[in-house]
């Protein structure tokens, strides 16, 4: 933001730019849906983390191998990185406000979270199906 | 990235100290935050002692005070004196709100009042901020009557209960206090319109009257222009007119679910 703006533009013009973008509700709502998703989901989480910590490796693997278990791990996997990835962009936009940086770190961020996502998911599968 | 210093000549310093008046038994403290464009220096906080004797009892009473009796060149936008007409809106003590509608006894801590612009916007001179795009942005969510239907012999007719939907957002007097205290404001002014823009985007939205809803709600619904909000309520805090800009921007963000969900 300059100090002062000595352009001959109207001022109308810089606030109306590039016009809306129509779009915004779907992060908004999506962003609303996963938290209420997340509050079953990470007290799930909470609870197969203190099963899963008194036992040994082959049980604590045939825990998170249970149908049940996979399930919910899948689920707070999947809205998990759903929900970091949106929170996570709104901070940046937030921020970052050169534009080559913010478009670089949008896209590493969803980058990011799909790899971390995919390879949670990965690991959840292979111990539930036993490949 | 967000700024969290001045950048180098809107750095404050230290400025004049003027003498107590004579005789006065009773002052307070005035720090207030000075800049001269046509000097080329960086802005200072200038000190005056104020006769509470001598003086109304609200802030804009001390300015001017102060302006009649201390320092003549001090610069600051005022005329109602009475919260209606919004050109004294500056941060006081920390918060924004208007200068004729806050007594000095209310902000002084330990005897001393801090004077500042409203945040984050270009200074003109002293406490006289430019508004310039805040004002662009209440126009461009055209904050009048859009009709498609031939305008009626007489008036637009509105019921009662219709009309009490508008109670709580009319009231705005644009003295730019809400926008001036927020956050998202602060970092993305130029593609946020802010909370009392918004807030008369949301009195238009609800007008029984009006027939351009989704038309308005088209050009509002953008990441920049409306979500930028993340309902951190300073606005709600600041408003002198006890307006809650948070609520008509949620209220906003319910009507664009609302018609996809």
């Amino acid at each position: 933001m300059g100090q002062f703006d000595f352009s001959i533009r109207t001022p109308v013009k810089g606030v109306r730019g590039l016009g809306s973008a129509k779009s915004g509700t779907g992060h908004f709502w999506q962003q609303r849906l996963t938290a209420v998703a997340l509050v079953p989901l990470v007290l799930a989480f909470i609870a197969i983390v203190i099963c899963a910590s008194g036992r040994d490796y082959e049980a604590a693997r045939a825990l998170v191998g249970h149908p049940l278990t996979s399930i919910i791990l899948l689920l707070f996997v999947v809205t998990g990185a759903i929900h970091g990835r949106l929170g996570l962009q709104v901070v940046i936009e937030d921020y970052v406000h050169h534009e080559g940086c913010k478009v670089a770190a949008v896209i590493a961020n969803t980058l990011f979270t799909a790899a971390v996502a995919i390879a949670a998911i990965f690991a959840v599968l292979k111990i539930s199906f036993g490949v | 990235m967000a700024e969290f210093r001045l950048p180098k000549n809107s750095r404050v310093t230290s400025g004049k100290v003027w003498p107590a008046p004579a005789g006065a038994t009773r002052t307070t403290l005035f720090n207030i935050y000075r800049y001269d464009p046509d000097t080329g220096n960086n802005p200072r906080m200038d000190s005056y002692h104020v006769d509470r004797d001598d003086c109304g009892p609200m802030v804009l009473d001390a300015l001017i005070w102060i302006k009649n009796n201390v320092d003549a060149t001090l610069t600051f936008r005022r005329s109602c004196r009475e919260g209606i007409c919004g050109s004294c809106a500056m941060n006081i003590s920390g918060s924004n709100t208007l200068a004729c509608t806050r007594g000095i006894d209310e902000v002084a801590q330990n005897g001393i009042v801090n004077i500042y612009p409203l945040p984050h916007m270009p200074v003109v001179k002293d406490l006289v901020p430019d508004l310039t795009r805040f004002y662009a942005q209440h126009a461009s969510v055209e904050p009048w009557l859009h009709t498609v239907t031939p305008a009626p012999e007489k008036e637009w007719r509105q019921s009662h209960e219709d009309r009490q939907k508008l109670d709580g957002l009319y009231e705005c007097i644009l003295c730019a206090c809400c926008s001036t205290s927020c956050p998202s404001y602060w970092w993305n002014g130029d593609r946020y319109l802010g909370p009392a823009a918004l807030l008369q985007a949301y009195r238009w939205l609800i007008d029984s009257r009006d027939e351009a809803t989704g038309e308005r709600l088209d050009g509002l619904e953008d990441p920049f222009r409306l979500y930028r909000c993340h309902t951190i309520m300073n606005c709600a805090n600041a408003c002198p007119k006890g307006l809650n800009p948070a609520k008509a921007i949620a209220e906003i963000k319910q009507m664009m679910v609302v018609r996809q969900v």
